[in-house]
């Protein structure tokens, strides 16, 4: 068993916090892990990528081959878009719908959706909706992470965990947030709950 | 010991700790900046560790020659342009020999993700004549700088850790092993260390003598594997480093493998090079960088009867990063099937000025300021401000190497530009702008230093930066700049008409000037508010 994960987003958005939970939890579960980040000019509010490997067997590259990623979770709808050639062709996409706008041409919103939706197996999220719910708009990764957490093949009772510890030293208060982020975007991809 | 998710980074540093590290050093930079970050850390949790920023590369490289000298062990750690800054003390480290285990770690940058070239340290190492290891995954990175330290004081010689940005950055597991503890003190022999010339031809010699040596150890080394395949003689392939793992990414799904050299050390195993190169008809040489193992395979005229592949050959590109997908053609494998988005092409998003940030407000009042001066230039540096080189500031004209901006605006002052205008950060200023300016203020030559205090090196991260606040404008005043020429703003939008005035003031001055623009970066304020 193995599973490649695009994890995209910009310089800010919480990317590198998903993929700790997510690393953190396989390391748990005694899978194999590789994970490559982007660090350095490129988080000054550009696009931002990380390449997530979990495997039972030894991963040799820390990049996923284009052509390989089963899944691409995002936290912004442009920034899906620009790794779907790294799907393999029955690769799925969870998407945020809440675009991140910096720069002077980013493109019609509805026509981003509309070729997130091409791709079959899509599962679009109001991010920043249920963020808010949860308590905080910045807890939208979370629920990002939420909504893929079906499709893991880590546990979620393990993710919960790892937010525990990822937001320790921010509070009790943060924590739940947190965690409430994660159930609402779960609940909010449940099957019946996609678009 | 427990097994931890560690970045490639981090896996050296704990290695060192691990290794009986006595003091660390390294100046900031991407993707090498987390070797020090992760032992900052370890060292407030263990007292007798010793980790510190320095100012520049070389000073940090000097810091540990001087640790080693002393018979305990150092590392040093940064990106590989940085180490040109070092080439001076790093070239003569190989001369002096080490005492205590010296190992510097330096990540280079494939792709130029964070950097302005993507120059290859190994070359370095070939140069000085030092042993290097180039680790392929995570848990190489930790157990070869393990060795490393060892292998310092066995040959006693410096040895580098080659990192490229995709281990650097790349987190995985690793299983640490006991630890060692420190080395006693004891002193290097002064006749070794003190290279005037009859000492520094004996010691050259010695250098010259251990070379055979080094090139038996990677022969022995573990970390350099070949395997031989005797039904198939046609492909032979040599990777090193993190282009095994690509190899090896594409190689898992078939039944028979090419035969294989491994290569994770410097000087390369002679012998079994030979060997694998009698063994087939044709070589694939796979490495991240310049083509350097392929480039002393062919020599002038290629190896006779053998067809050798690679980047030079064009099987495989020869600028930026390797990747999986791109060594198939090479292998003989066809493309992977992948999904495509027809008619589509997302714009491109790239790093910007954070909002709110001071460098912005500092860039805007220069640009108001320059509006009537179209002979103007602006010199600039290495730092976030260099995004105001993209729309909408596009308000400096170069960017070359930390320090550059205020050595250039003197050149270009004195070449006839005017204004000639100089901005640099306060760390970079720190770290090799000082000197220039020296000069400039020596000579009073017609020129305007801005230098952007925001008391932080903003683009790796936040580090401490030691040319800030008061100590910055005394030592502007102490290398000779006029008291009535250093000029303090605070850029802030409320600010601006008063701050394009006293732009415009000191760059019609005739001689040098500096203005420093004092505020603090907004993501470090953030922070710092959130710590409280």
């Amino acid at each position: 068993m193995k599973q490649d994960i695009i994890l995209a987003g910009v310089g800010g958005q919480g990317i590198l916090s998903i993929a700790f939970v997510i690393d953190s939890a396989a390391l748990k579960e005694g899978f194999q892990v590789k994970q490559a980040e982007v660090h350095g000019m490129s988080q000054r509010g550009g696009a931002v990528q990380s390449h997530l490997r979990l495997s039972e067997e030894r991963i040799f590259s820390d990049f996923i081959p284009r052509g390989e990623a089963d899944l691409i979770l995002s936290v912004e709808p442009l920034e899906t878009l620009r790794y779907v050639d790294y799907l393999r062709p029955e690769g799925m996409i969870v998407s945020s719908r809440t675009p991140l706008v910096n720069i002077p041409n980013y493109p019609d919103l509805e026509t981003v959706l509309g070729k997130i939706k091409e791709v079959p197996g899509h599962i679009i999220i109001d991010s920043e909706k249920l963020a808010r719910e949860a308590g905080s708009a910045r807890t939208q990764n979370m629920v990002m992470l939420g909504a893929a957490s079906h499709f893991l093949m880590v546990k979620k009772d393990d993710l919960v965990e790892f937010i525990g510890v990822l937001f320790e030293t921010k509070g009790e208060s943060m924590i739940a947030a947190n965690i409430r982020a994660l159930e609402l975007g779960r609940q909010a991809a449940e099957p019946q709950g996609g678009t | 010991m427990k097994t931890e998710i560690l970045l490639g980074d981090e896996a050296v540093a704990l290695a060192a700790f691990h290794a009986g590290l006595t003091v660390a050093y390294s100046y900031p930079g991407t993707p090498a900046s987390e070797i020090l970050e992760y032992l900052i850390k370890l060292a407030e949790k263990h007292g007798h560790l010793k980790a510190s920023w320095s100012v520049n590369e070389k000073v940090a490289y000097e810091e540990a020659l001087g640790v080693s000298f002393a018979g305990k062990r150092a590392l040093v750690s940064m990106k590989h342009v940085g180490l040109n800054v070092a080439a001076d003390p790093f070239m003569n480290s190989a001369i002096t020999g080490t005492n205590g285990g010296l190992v510097l770690a330096v990540a280079d940058d494939p792709s130029m993700h964070s950097s302005q070239n993507e120059q290859d340290s190994r070359y370095y190492a070939q140069f000085a004549q030092i042993f290097c290891f180039e680790p392929s995954n995570h848990q190489e990175a930790y157990d070869m700088t393990r060795r490393a330290f060892d292998l310092s004081e066995e040959t006693g010689l410096p040895v580098m850790i080659r990192l490229v940005t995709r281990l650097s950055h790349s987190r995985s597991t690793v299983q640490p092993r006991q630890a060692r503890g420190e080395n006693e003190l004891n002193y290097g022999a002064s006749r070794d260390w003190t290279l005037l010339p009859v000492n520094a031809r004996r010691r050259f010699k010695i250098l010259l003598e251990k070379q055979p040596g080094l090139v038996r150890l990677a022969e022995e080394s573990e970390f350099n594997r070949l395997e031989l395949n005797d039904r198939d003689r046609s492909l032979g392939v040599i990777a090193s480093g993190i282009a095994y793992n690509y190899v090896m990414e594409n190689l898992r799904s078939r039944d028979t493998a090419p035969s294989f050299l491994k290569i994770g050390t410097y000087p390369l195993p002679e012998k079994l090079i030979r060997r694998l190169v009698d063994h087939v008809d044709t070589v694939l040489v796979v490495e991240e960088g310049y083509p350097l193992i392929e480039k002393m395979l062919r020599g002038l005229f290629g190896i006779p009867g053998k067809t050798l592949r690679g980047k030079l050959s064009g099987d495989l590109t020869l600028s930026g990063e390797l990747s999986p997908e791109l060594i198939r053609p090479a292998l003989g494998l066809p493309g992977l099937p992948r999904r495509e988005l027809k008619g589509f092409e997302p714009a491109s998003r790239p790093p910007q000025l954070c909002q709110g940030c001071p460098h912005a407000d500092t860039l805007i009042a220069l640009n108001k300021a320059l509006e009537s001066s179209p002979r103007a230039n602006v010199f600039s540096d290495i730092g976030c401000y260099t995004l105001g080189a993209y729309p909408p500031y596009e308000a400096v004209q170069t960017c070359v190497c930390m320090g550059a901006s205020v050595s250039m605006a003197k050149g270009g002052a004195e070449a006839g530009v005017s204004p000639s205008v100089a901005v640099i950060g306060d760390s970079t200023f720190g770290h090799s702008g000082l000197t220039p300016l020296l000069e400039a203020a020596a000579a009073n030559i017609s020129m305007t230093v801005i230098i952007l205090d925001n008391a932080t090196v903003a683009m790796t991260g936040g580090q401490p930066s030691y040319a800030s606040g008061e100590r910055l404008v005394r030592l502007i005043e102490g290398v000779g700049v006029p008291r009535e020429h250093i000029r303090v703003i605070e850029p802030l939008p409320k600010n601006l008409e008063k701050n394009v005035e006293v732009i415009k003031e000191e760059l019609a001055h005739d001689g040098i000037s500096v203005i420093v623009a004092v505020r603090e970066c907004v993501v470090e304020a953030r922070k710092r508010k959130r710590r409280a």
